[in-house]
């Protein structure tokens, strides 16, 4: 496996970091503050994984004033994944949707 | 990214569905049923109309009716605008229903990805699970 996967790979693989990742892809950029509230581990430790995640290019931090503010880079994903089979996993779904609705109809 | 032309790609789904065409093509088209199986939207049956489909993510997709062939043939863009190219999603969404002896072959074909996609945008929200399950497997291999 290239370099550039391995990186990402391990920097995702422990699940607090994967959580904290995860917690930014779906709510937007978060203080360190926020995260540590949600993520049941210390601010320290939550720093170090941010840092981790930065160095892999998975996050961006922004300062301002005292607090730091953490945003996901999607981008840095690319290369693992086939955004084509994501849209096909995606209609798979709604479709998985619409027959337990077409189902229902049937009411 | 597997390819590495200039062409664009296409996603096809397809699937045997145990009910007649008549009666998919109503959750196709009308928006309280769109609603329940794809997005919120506001949309019309009406070749030209431009209507929104809106994600639980907070994505806003911007549509327009192509084709309407009631019970056979619906089409429609599925963009997403971005400042940065890399992100800009620009696809023709196509369903065809086709009756069988059992029920309608549905078919969704969404065209006009590009090699150097980095999102898409309406895929992104369902496939993150998906993602990490994949993730989690390939970890366990990778020791």
């Amino acid at each position: 496996m290239p370099a550039p996967h391995d990186i990402l790979f391990r920097s995702l693989a422990d699940p607090t970091r994967r959580a904290i990742f995860e917690r930014l892809c779906r709510q937007g950029e978060q203080t360190v503050g926020a995260l540590t509230a949600q993520s049941g581990v210390s601010q320290p430790a939550v720093s170090k994984h941010l840092g981790v995640l930065k160095e892999a290019g998975l996050v961006r931090d922004r300062h301002e004033g005292r607090q730091t503010h953490y945003t996901a880079q999607l981008g840095a994903l690319a290369p693992l994944i086939d955004w084509t089979s994501q849209m096909a996993g995606f209609w798979q779904s709604r479709f998985d949707h619409l027959e337990d609705l077409l189902k229902r109809m049937d009411q | 990214m597997n390819e590495t032309s200039a062409k664009t790609r296409s996603v096809i789904v397809e699937r045997e569905i145990p009910y007649p065409p008549e009666k998919i093509w109503r959750a196709l088209i009308q928006p309280h049923l769109i609603e329940e199986w794809l997005m919120k939207n506001d949309f019309k049956p009406v070749v030209g109309h431009s209507f929104n489909l809106r994600g639980d993510w907070g994505g806003v997709l911007d549509c327009d009716v192509l084709a309407v062939e009631p019970n056979k043939t619906l089409s429609y863009t599925w963009n997403f605008r971005h400042d940065d190219p890399a992100y800009n999603l620009a696809s023709v969404v196509t369903f065809t229903l086709t009756p069988t002896r059992t029920g309608t072959h549905l078919r969704m074909e969404q065209s006009g990805f590009r090699p150097g996609q980095k999102q898409a945008y309406g895929g992104a929200h369902a496939g993150w699970q998906k993602f990490f399950a994949n993730l989690e497997q390939v970890l366990a291999r990778v020791d």
